[in-house]
């Protein structure tokens, strides 16, 4: 809650602000509003601080964590409602693919192929017959599922080693960043060609496995630097003062004030594992038949594009809207979890 | 009561060298930035030492070592007489009930995800003997009515209060465990200046209603000088200058002192005139690579062949033992005089 | 002779989410060459926005300067187009501020950072501005300024950068120079050396000096005038020999009282009760109302406009002075209430 103004840090010189208190107003526009709008309704209850004065206690005012602000300032964000309803409705697909589907996806018929949209077809049919708007809906399972468990994948190991590697320093710390080092260093196309032709499986956990390998580096890195952050605040001086464990400080001090960027990052990465994972299928490596994910509908209908776009357009469209949706949400969360942009 | 000059810390030789190294895995020692070099105090029951100095002086340094945040490098800090520097585990945790902080910048010390009775309430998680489950809300809210705040607040979250709320909550966490004594570093340095008087207020009520012993740690002069009984000056690690408050403000005989006081504007436009101001020249050095012998020597118009070769040792200088008064106190200056009897000696 | 700068009835909004906060409401000042005036305030005064707004730098949004004149040399800067309002600005007002670091670009040198005011604004070869900035640091007193002018700035200490920051603000040779708490973040030994300089360098070029702070030991020191700032408005205006003799508005009075005085140790320290205001909710009348020992119920509900201070026999006093209070007399008294 200090004065976010990129003018004044707050990690310079502590005498640098040595008296003057609070934010000054023109460097923080909403946060030290917030903060002067309480202090005016506590300052009925001021008088409380002097005896002997007439005091008059209002009624306490509605408790609101900075999670609360977040969740206010994201009802009110279109982004972020129009990427919400994207995703609830992509899980909804994924679930109960049958529901939106208008029948089996491995219901091919090859007289039609390669047919554009008609009637009962709007998306038209790819190059073995089968109906594109089926497999599009039918793909939305892979894609998403890959993206939601490898993101929670790499989220969870990036932030338990990179957290531990933060709050601990020293001898792993070193050891850590010089293996986020060499996995930053692996070309990603590169090593997953190697990787998944080395692991052969018509399943989606080879990917997943591969996507959390190299993407849990990165989130180590975010866990690591807001763990630093975190761990520099005299809050987490003042446990440490009281004797609490380190156990506890970590659990009840840190974590809950260094989560908010990795959460954030993690969203994005979410949008990106999804488009990863299709460039593996295109390449041939990722996710086989009879697996339907979008990925392999956008690798056969590739060399096809000239006759038959079709095939390319739907799952391709739906490729993009789907990391779209999860970039737009993970940008809307960090804006209103970053009280510099409230 | 117990005997006022009754020492209930001591602290003896404190040193704080934070080693310089170089290299990522394979760490070489490069040297040491030496934060705290060679400190000795007592901290009297029921008393306020301020420690001034300005920034980098290691003040926060021998702060964080009173309430074992860091470990001295060497030395003893004796709790009624047993060292409490090297305790860890139960012993430790003993002792934390008794020595506890006041930290500087109010918007940092509270965790913005906690409310304010899971705040000041930790204290008795972390040492549930000091007060069953049952009884800690109303020991909170009896902490909040003691710092002056409505008790009503105590489901509030940090950010809801202004910086000197936010104060008064962190003093009421430090009082929690009924603690002997407090460190306070630079506790209102942060507040408003009309807020800055009313924290003061509240610790000098404290101190009276509880009898703690405070150790006052600040820049701000003025405010050391209401609030403190006896004044330690320090300068690059090490203390140049020990006393009562009359003492050292109306008698330092360390130069640094008297250019540290001389510096301070005071509030009075009519005194503009006849001030007689010491301007020290140049910086203060680097802690890594002090100056032999006298810190001070390189800033200090008195200085001589022999305070680049001898340290000057923290005791009455020999030429005014005997001299009664108040400039008969611990100076560490070969030179040591009465800014008065030298008669604003300037450089 | 007019002022070289005058503020007349300024008043600044921030328009936020949660409304309207009024940060300066109808501040009046003015500043001759060669004098200093001194702007105190707390956090949130709008001392800091006042500048911001002469300066032109203000962030908008979420801040609008809606109303008042802003006159510099014969000039309305809020009727200047923006590009004649940057020159005036980089050429004759210039700005300290109080964190050097972060004001100086890390990875330029100080010697090149100095020298591009000259290339830009003076279109000076690369070896002129070397050799200028050079000598803006010797005018700043840098210690061996030839051996350091390209170190970055941090190679150099809180003082020395500071230093660095005046030279910037004086290479253009400005007639106004606005300094917002330049000393806060700097030791008192460093503080009492960076006056001194601000003070010589004044004497030097004649330039008025807007000094920003809420330390009222060094507005005693420097300042010929005082504006003490409260919620957005200016409660009191005086030379700092009167206001500190006798202030005439309770606020002021509370501030003084504040500081810790020799006679009075061992007792209570005077504390003015309450908060600042919200400035989203100013509260009716006079804004210092619900901390005032002197408030009556008046004061509750007529906002006290700026009344000439006058002596005994109400003539004004000379230099003029001002208190927003309706109890001006009582306070210039300390009339009990």
């Amino acid at each position: 809650m200090r004065d976010p103004h990129s003018e004044r840090p707050d990690d310079v010189d502590p005498l640098a602000n040595a008296g003057t208190g609070g934010p000054e107003l023109p460097n923080s526009t909403e946060v030290g509003i917030d903060v002067a709008t309480e202090e005016a309704e506590s300052l009925e209850n001021a008088d409380y601080t002097h005896p002997g004065d007439p005091g008059t206690a209002t009624s306490a005012t509605e408790a609101r964590s900075l999670w609360g602000h977040a969740w206010r300032d994201l009802r009110r964000n279109p982004i972020f409602l129009v990427s919400a309803l994207l995703i609830v409705f992509l899980v909804f697909v994924s679930l109960w693919p049958s529901v939106v589907a208008g029948g089996s996806p491995y219901d091919c018929d090859l007289a039609h192929s390669r047919e554009g949209a008609s009637g009962s077809h709007p998306f038209g049919f790819d190059l073995q017959g089968c109906d594109v708007y089926n497999r599009t809906v039918y793909g939305a399972r892979a894609s998403v599922s890959v993206g939601v468990f490898a993101t929670l994948g790499a989220a969870l190991l990036g932030t338990v080693l990179g957290g531990l590697a933060g709050y601990f320093g020293g001898w792993w710390d070193g050891v850590l960043s010089r293996i986020t080092e060499i996995f930053f260093g692996i070309p990603i196309l590169l090593g997953g060609l190697v990787f998944l032709s080395v692991v052969p499986s018509g399943s989606i956990w080879p990917v997943i496995g591969f996507i959390v390998l190299l993407g849990w580096p990165q989130i180590a890195r975010i866990a690591r630097g807001s763990v630093i952050t975190a761990k520099q605040n005299d809050y987490v001086q003042a446990a440490r003062s009281l004797g609490a464990s380190n156990s506890r400080i970590m659990l009840r001090h840190v974590l809950p004030n260094a989560v908010a960027p990795i959460i954030v990052v993690a969203t994005i990465a979410l949008g990106t594992y999804i488009a990863l994972e299709a460039t593996l299928s295109y390449l041939g490596v990722g996710l086989k038949p009879p697996t339907i994910s979008w990925g392999q509908d956008i690798s056969t209908a590739a060399p096809q594009y000239r006759n038959a776009p079709h095939m390319l357009l739907w799952p391709a469209a739906w490729l993009s809207v789907t990391v779209l949706a999860f970039i737009m949400l993970g940008d809307a969360v960090r804006d209103a979890l970053d009280p510099k942009l409230r | 009561m117990t005997d006022p000059s009754e020492a209930i810390l001591q602290v003896r030789d404190l040193v704080k060298h934070y080693p310089l190294t170089q290299g990522i895995i394979f760490r070489k020692h490069v040297g040491a930035v030496q934060a705290v070099d060679g400190v000795s105090f007592d901290l009297n029951r029921g008393e306020t030492l301020g420690i001034v100095g300005e920034s980098g002086c290691g003040k926060s340094t021998v702060a964080k070592m009173l309430v074992n945040l860091e470990q001295p490098t060497s030395g003893q800090i004796l709790y009624k007489g047993d060292d409490i520097s090297k305790l860890s585990g139960r012993a430790l945790r003993a002792v934390r009930r008794n020595i506890q902080m006041v930290f500087q910048d109010p918007y940092t010390s509270l965790n913005p995800r906690m409310t304010v009775g899971d705040i000041i309430g930790e204290p008795y998680d972390i040492h549930p003997e000091v007060a069953p489950k049952g009884s800690r809300r109303a020991k909170v809210q009896e902490l909040l009515d003691v710092v002056g705040l409505n008790p009503e607040y105590i489901n509030r979250y940090p950010h809801q209060f202004s910086g000197g709320q936010r104060q008064r909550i962190g003093i009421a966490r430090g009082l929690a465990l009924r603690p002997e004594i407090i460190v306070a570093d630079e506790p209102v340095s942060a507040l408003d200046v009309s807020v800055q008087a009313q924290v003061v207020n509240l610790l000098e009520r404290l101190q009276d209603e509880f009898g703690l012993s405070y150790a006052f740690i600040a820049h701000d002069l003025s405010v050391v000088r209401h609030i403190s009984d006896r004044v330690a000056v320090m300068y690059l690690g090490r203390l140049a200058e020990l006393g009562t408050d009359t003492e050292i403000y109306d008698h330092p005989t360390h130069p640094y002192t008297q250019a540290l006081l001389s510096a301070v504007p005071v509030p009075d436009p009519e005194a503009r005139e006849g001030r007689a101001r010491i301007i020290l020249s140049g910086d203060v050095p680097s802690p890594a690579d002090p100056p032999s012998g006298c810190r001070f020597r390189t800033r200090c118009w008195k200085a001589q062949a022999r305070c680049a070769a001898e340290v000057p040792q923290l005791a009455v200088p020999e030429h005014l033992v005997g001299a009664g008064g108040p400039v008969e106190h611990p100076s560490a200056c070969f030179f040591a005089e009465d800014m008065a009897a030298a008669g604003h000696s300037a450089p | 002779m007019a002022a070289l700068l005058e503020v007349r009835d300024l008043q600044v909004e921030f328009r936020t989410r949660d409304g309207i906060a009024k940060a300066v409401n109808g501040v009046t000042y003015s500043v001759d060459a060669g004098e200093t005036l001194a702007v105190l305030g707390e956090s949130g005064s709008g001392k800091s926005v006042t500048a911001q707004a002469v300066m032109g730098i203000l962030d908008s949004p979420p801040g609008f300067v809606t109303g008042g004149e802003i006159v510099f040399q014969g000039k309305d800067l809020l009727k200047m187009g923006a590009e004649e309002r940057r020159k005036t600005r980089g050429d004759k007002m210039a700005m300290i501020f109080q964190d050097a670091l972060s004001s100086l670009n890390p990875v330029l040198s100080v010697g090149y950072q100095l020298g591009e005011m000259f290339r830009v604004h003076r279109g000076a070869s690369k070896k002129d501005a070397r050799a200028k900035a050079v000598e803006l640091m010797e005018r700043v007193r840098i210690p061996a300024a030839k051996a350091r002018v390209d170190d970055y700035p941090h190679q150099f200490s809180g003082g020395m950068r500071q230093r660095i920051m005046i030279a910037m603000a004086l290479a253009l040779d400005p007639d106004l120079i606005i300094a917002d708490e330049p000393t806060t973040a700097l030791d008192v030994t460093v503080q009492a050396q960076v006056m001194d300089l601000l003070a010589e360098l004044q004497r030097e070029t004649n330039m008025g000096l807007i000094l920003i702070t809420h330390d009222l030991g060094v507005v005693a020191d420097v300042a010929d005038k005082i504006a003490v700032m409260y919620a957005g408005r200016i409660v009191e205006a005086a030379s700092v020999h009167d206001i500190y003799r006798a202030p005439a508005h309770p606020y002021t009075r509370g501030l003084l009282d504040s500081i810790p005085r020799l006679d009075l140790k061992g007792q209570e320290l005077y504390a003015i009760k309450g908060l600042p205001p919200n400035l989203l909710a100013i509260p009716p009348g006079c804004a210092f109302n619900p901390r005032c020992p002197r408030a009556r119920s008046v004061c509750r509900t007529d906002r006290p406009p700026v009344y000439d201070v006058t002596d005994d026999a109400g003539r004004p006093l000379e230099p003029p002075r001002g208190s927003a209070c309706h109890f001006w007399k009582e306070q210039l008294h300390d009339r009990p209430v």
